[in-house]
């Protein structure tokens, strides 16, 4: 187990480097379609719900791991239809390119 | 099958397939061009870790409940995704509210899975185990009610002025550190269980408490914050579950948002615990009365339009006020208006114009105002001495050159556009009442400024009627 979470700090590690550089260089334009994606993302935590339901070790982990599941799903289907709203939005005044 | 590709193994490769498609998704989000692609990216991946663990519960769920529960996950996702999708419609002025409820509905899930985890594993709960959990749990707890706060400011239901009392910032180190204490206690003595609801309780109240001072301008910033926060509890419960795409998940979500937060504490030239504890807007009135009524010139919509007619370069500085209008499709038409006639229309963004960080983007996205004509404050400031009118619509300390010049100023030192630099200046406003942070702006007293009074919408759309109807 301690391990483990070693190797979790070393991947959070570098994924905040990663997460650092990519974001940098984000334009300013879609600061907020980036952070409706990455709202969207983070729910990935559903999995963690799921597992949770599918263990099934007592009723109460059961019922917040259904409330959970909700919550994130909520945030996976409506970050998603938002970001992808915003950025169709978004149209150049030249023809588009090929590039 | 899945016995043959390896049992756990199978779900790790699908997971770090996942994190890869999840940072390819952030990479393609840089431009307008790709960032469909990474909407697309971002979604397969989604789908492929969601559809990877519901297989794994196959697996390994026991066998008497397994039905049952698969029912019961298929009825969690359907009512999620009902909730989702108009929560996904929302209009773009009210984006910024969707995307605090996100935040909380994000740090709920959070909470729920680390309370869920807490009182399965008690109290064989290893001592470094027990402070990531506890970090996951507080963290969340303040984020949910931060987050909700935040979204009742900004929809309105909730004042948007800064709510203090003596003593508060005290009350909220206390909070804090009574919840790290019994953290601590918890790390100690892990079966002390009827504490676990109180260290909750504590954090939930600490997030009213953090927010309810914070004034409506300072949003942008709490928003990022909280997205940091979001992202950050999210990463510990990938910690507390083993689980390495949650983790990454969470530490780049934790990452944006403290990045879009030092982004707009720089352009408001505040440091976070300014943010935090400041109470902005509580100082500000003060300032605003000494002021006696000072003469402006102002002009008509005609009068505006002949001397638009006449530029060649244009600047339009918009601001929230453009957006509470309803004003940014009559201010498309006016840049349709200019542009026919030949005339270079630009826009000047400042980064905390809107209420969260890239909110006027979209707004004028939505309106169809070209991306390309919307420019970012530093791209801009060096062009202000060639241009020939300065249009500013709803936007006012962003333009204020006391942040410049006067030291005594609230928001001295802030960066804003140098309007006053081009030839003349027009600002529509309904009226010589200073702004949202109560601040007076000496750009309205300049020679070279005309203030055109009235409603945004209604006075954009007058001075394209004038520029419509006298040359054709």
């Amino acid at each position: 187990m301690g391990s483990s979470l070693i190797d979790g700090l070393f991947v959070f590690m570098l994924a905040g480097f990663i997460g650092f550089e990519v974001i940098k260089r984000i334009s300013p334009l879609l600061h907020t379609p980036l952070m409706s994606i990455t709202n969207a993302l983070d729910a990935i935590a559903v999995v963690g719900a799921i597992v949770l339901v599918g263990k099934h070790e007592s009723r109460l982990s059961f019922i917040l791991g259904i409330l959970a599941v909700i919550a994130a799903t909520s945030n996976i289907v409506g970050g998603f239809l938002i970001t992808d709203r915003m950025v169709r939005m978004f149209k150049s005044s030249r023809p588009a390119k090929s590039n | 099958m899945i016995d043959f590709l390896g049992g756990q193994h199978f779900i790790e490769l699908i997971y770090l397939v996942a994190s890869a498609l999840f940072i390819l998704a952030l990479k393609w989000m840089n431009t307008p061009v790709t960032a469909r692609r990474g909407i697309l990216a971002g979604e397969t991946g989604m789908v492929l870790a969601i559809g990877g663990t519901l297989l794994q519960l196959g697996v390994d769920g026991k066998l008497q409940h397994l039905a049952i529960d698969y029912t019961w996950v298929m009825i969690a996702l359907a009512i999620g995704t009902g909730i989702g999708v108009p929560l996904g419609l929302v209009q773009m002025t009210a984006v910024p509210q969707r995307t605090a409820l996100s935040h909380a509905f994000g740090a709920f899930c959070v909470t729920l899975v680390g309370t869920a985890e807490f009182y399965l594993r008690t109290p064989n709960v290893q001592p470094l185990m027990m402070s990531v959990l506890c970090c996951e749990v507080i963290l969340g707890g303040l984020t949910v009610t931060g987050s909700l706060m935040a979204a009742g400011k900004l929809q309105e239901v909730l004042p948007q002025r800064p709510i203090t009392f003596k003593g508060q910032n005290l009350v909220n180190l206390v909070l804090f550190l009574v919840a790290v204490g019994i953290a601590a206690y918890l790390v100690h003595d892990p079966s002390a269980t009827r504490l676990y609801p109180v260290m909750v309780g504590i954090a939930l109240v600490f997030g009213v408490m953090l927010v309810i001072p914070i004034g409506g301008a300072d949003m942008p910033t709490v928003i990022s914050l909280l997205n940091s926060y979001a992202g950050l509890s999210a990463a510990a419960m990938g910690f507390v579950l083993n689980n390495k795409l949650l983790i990454i998940a969470g530490a780049l979500d934790g990452s944006s948002g403290f990045i879009l937060s030092v982004i707009m504490s720089k352009a408001m030239n505040r440091s976070f615990t300014n943010v935090l504890f400041g109470a902005f807007g509580q100082v500000a009135p003060a300032a605003a009365g000494a002021e006696e009524a000072r003469p402006v010139k102002s002009a008509s919509a005609d009068e505006a339009a002949g001397i638009l007619a006449a530029a060649s370069k244009v600047v339009i500085v918009p601001g929230y006020g453009m957006a509470v209008a309803q004003a940014q499709h009559k201010v498309r038409e006016l840049y349709d208006a200019l542009t026919k006639r030949g005339i270079d229309v630009r826009f000047a963004i400042h980064p905390v114009a809107g209420r969260m960080p890239g909110h006027m983007n979209v707004l004028l996205a939505e309106a169809d105002v070209p991306y390309d004509r919307l420019m970012e404050m530093d791209d801009i400031n060096g062009d202000f001495a060639q241009t020939d009118v300065s249009l500013i619509i709803g936007a006012n300390d962003v333009t204020n050159p006391a942040a410049k010049t006067d030291k005594s100023s609230p928001i001295y030192g802030m960066p804003v556009l140098d309007v006053e630099k081009s030839h003349t200046v027009m600002v529509i406003k309904r009226s010589m009442n200073p702004g949202f942070a109560g601040i007076d702006n000496p750009l309205y007293y300049m020679n070279q400024t005309l203030m055109l009074f009235g409603d945004a919408k209604a006075f954009v759309s007058n001075i394209v009627k004038e520029l419509s109807g006298t040359h054709s």
